[in-house]
């Protein structure tokens, strides 16, 4: 009997499993491990009409790339957005969720879907919209900083600027999700130790530092992988608001990857830098996780 | 109730973050409703007096918006309604049927979580391009009929079904994928709409790989018409502000329509993952 129900769950699963399993391993892992080698070999645009063209040329790809300054400019970037950009807005998330959950909250509802709202707009027509914002002479922002006194900023045409712009844009836009992860991070935290806290008479800081922290330490860790890993990928932002300028400022790996492989289709130097992205990331997770077991 | 004065400071930020958070998209509103011209000059204005419909109607026109966004509405559904039969079938599987290799098979989806989809992006144009699916519907598509986090959702939420009820089905005879059909189905349908929910989402607001895929213009989804347009329309703030609307509207519609399931969605996904 039990032999039977088993063999006809096997059966049943394997009809079940076929059509995802099918589609990731067609259309994600071979694809995967297909970039992998086509990081090793010369496609290029003669390579499309005729792929059986393109030659294995080793480590080639990977020596011509890390010689080029163009590289290391994008990686510079996309390192300044992930290290400075991913933080700030881990903070700005902590922060409203810390608010949002603060007793005696009046339309706390409200407040939380128009936090969210910008997670769920489309990136590009946000890019757009931004813009505009950040015109020199015409966008609100200048406008704003003009009336509270202080010089217009040439947001991205400067530079030293376009970066910058970039990542309050990615605050902005995303901040909302990692608060509600944050928010169900709070609710698990038991009620007793704020309030056995409290009847000890620490103050606010003393219970945010010794309750609240550790207690959203897998929170954090969750938090950090899942917006590093997203904050990797800068593509759309740079590629509506500033085609990588001024002066490839905010170039970020995918961009120069995009270029390559779609624009000159160099798919094999194209390969090679998302080969390289992944092992940033890659890099950066097992930081991650080795710096919360040392915590804990 | 009186308020004390901390939570008089506490809702003075949050009103604050509030105004932040709704003056790009109120900005984007406004301007779309401008007459040609006007969100660029000075002094700023904020508000469109006198206000048009000109723009939209410049869209549907002149620019044939109505046909990107019919391809994002064709794109978007096929993909959540397979998303969401394709997913199930797998998180049901893995979550409630026992046969060999599952475990081991399950650790090996989560390694794909920490891959960038990118890194696929240039050889599944190239596989697809052999195929003959560049600038088709299937191509579009193919990355959201299936996904990992699609799996879990519905395996975590899948794990909660009463194993009694399945066993009592299987005594009375039921085979296996009518007890999937007929049962689980109509239990797991909370978490049907939470998926169904974050692949339209993404769907509609993916940018990425409908540039890639998609070279022909006619065939555009709406953010990558928008892209398109924003090249040669730069100086055209209220036409462009017109056009991100119509392309944030549906999303923020879906959103509001459907805000509990795909909030819980996210907190679920968080806390056991």
């Amino acid at each position: 009997m039990t032999d039977r129900i088993t063999r006809q769950q096997s059966r049943a699963a394997a009809w079940l499993l076929l059509p995802a399993l099918a589609l990731i391993g067609l259309f994600f892992v071979i694809p995967v491990i297909a970039g992998l080698l086509l990081s090793f070999t010369d496609f290029d645009i003669y390579s499309i009409s005729a792929p059986q063209a393109a030659r294995f040329v080793g480590l080639e790809n990977y020596r011509q790339v890390l010689a080029w300054p163009q590289l290391w400019q994008a990686m510079r970037n996309t390192m300044y957005f992930v290290v400075v950009g991913a933080p700030i807005s881990v903070l700005v998330s902590l922060g409203a969720a810390l608010l949002l959950n603060s007793p005696g909250i009046r339309l706390r509802g409200l407040f939380r879907t128009i936090y969210f709202a910008p997670v769920v707009t489309p990136l590009v027509a946000i890019a757009i919209v931004w813009r505009y914002l950040y015109h020199p002479r015409y966008g609100l922002l200048n406008n704003f900083i003009d009336n509270i006194g202080l010089s217009p900023i040439d947001w991205l045409g400067d530079p030293q600027w376009a970066m910058p712009a970039i990542i309050l844009v990615a605050i902005w836009k995303n901040f909302g999700y990692n608060m509600i992860i944050f928010t169900a991070g709070l609710q698990t935290i038991p009620r007793e130790l704020f309030e056995a806290a409290a009847v000890d008479g620490a103050n606010a800081w003393w219970r945010f530092r010794h309750v609240t922290v550790p207690g959203l330490k897998p929170t954090f860790l969750f938090v950090g992988v899942t917006t590093m890993i997203g904050y990797f990928q800068l593509f759309a932002e740079p590629y509506i608001m500033t085609q990588g300028g001024p002066l490839g400022s905010t170039r970020s790996l995918i961009l120069l990857m995009y270029e390559e492989g779609f624009r000159w289709w160099r798919m094999g130097i194209a390969s090679t830098i998302a080969v390289i992205l992944f092992a940033m990331t890659l890099i950066g997770t097992l930081v991650q996780l080795q710096l919360a077991r040392r915590n804990s | 109730m009186k308020l004390r004065p901390s939570s008089i400071a506490v809702h003075a930020v949050l009103i604050a973050g509030a105004a932040a958070t709704l003056a790009p998209l109120l900005w984007m509103l406004s301007a779309s409703f401008m007459t040609p011209g006007s969100a660029s000059s000075l002094p700023i204005k904020l508000l469109p007096i006198p206000a048009t419909l000109g723009n939209y109607v410049d869209l549907f026109t002149r620019l044939d918006i109505a046909r990107s966004f019919a391809n994002s509405v064709i794109i978007t559904t096929l993909a959540t309604l397979s998303s969401v039969v394709i997913n199930a079938m797998a998180g049901y599987a893995f979550g409630k049927l026992i046969f060999p290799g599952r475990d081991r098979m399950f650790r090996g989806l989560t390694l794909a979580l920490v891959v960038p989809a990118q890194v696929a992006m240039l050889p599944l144009f190239l596989f697809l391009r052999e195929l003959g699916l560049v600038n088709t519907y299937i191509g579009a598509l193919i990355p959201y009929m299936s996904s990992v986090f699609g799996i879990f959702l519905i395996r975590q939420y899948v794990l909660s079904v009463p194993d009694e009820l399945l066993d009592a089905a299987r005594i009375d005879g039921a085979g296996e994928l009518r007890i999937f059909w007929t049962i689980v189905l109509p239990i797991i349908k909370p978490i049907l709409v939470t998926l169904a929910t974050f692949t339209f989402l993404s769907a509609w607001n993916d940018f990425m790989w409908p540039l890639i895929i998609l070279s022909d213009s006619a065939k555009y989804t709406l953010p990558v018409a928008l892209a398109s347009l924003s090249g040669e329309h730069i100086l055209d703030a209220e036409l462009m502000m017109a056009g991100s609307m119509l392309t944030v509207l549906p999303a923020l519609g879906a959103f509001l329509v459907f805000q509990k399931s795909y909030i819980q969605g996210i907190m679920s996904g968080s806390v056991k993952g």
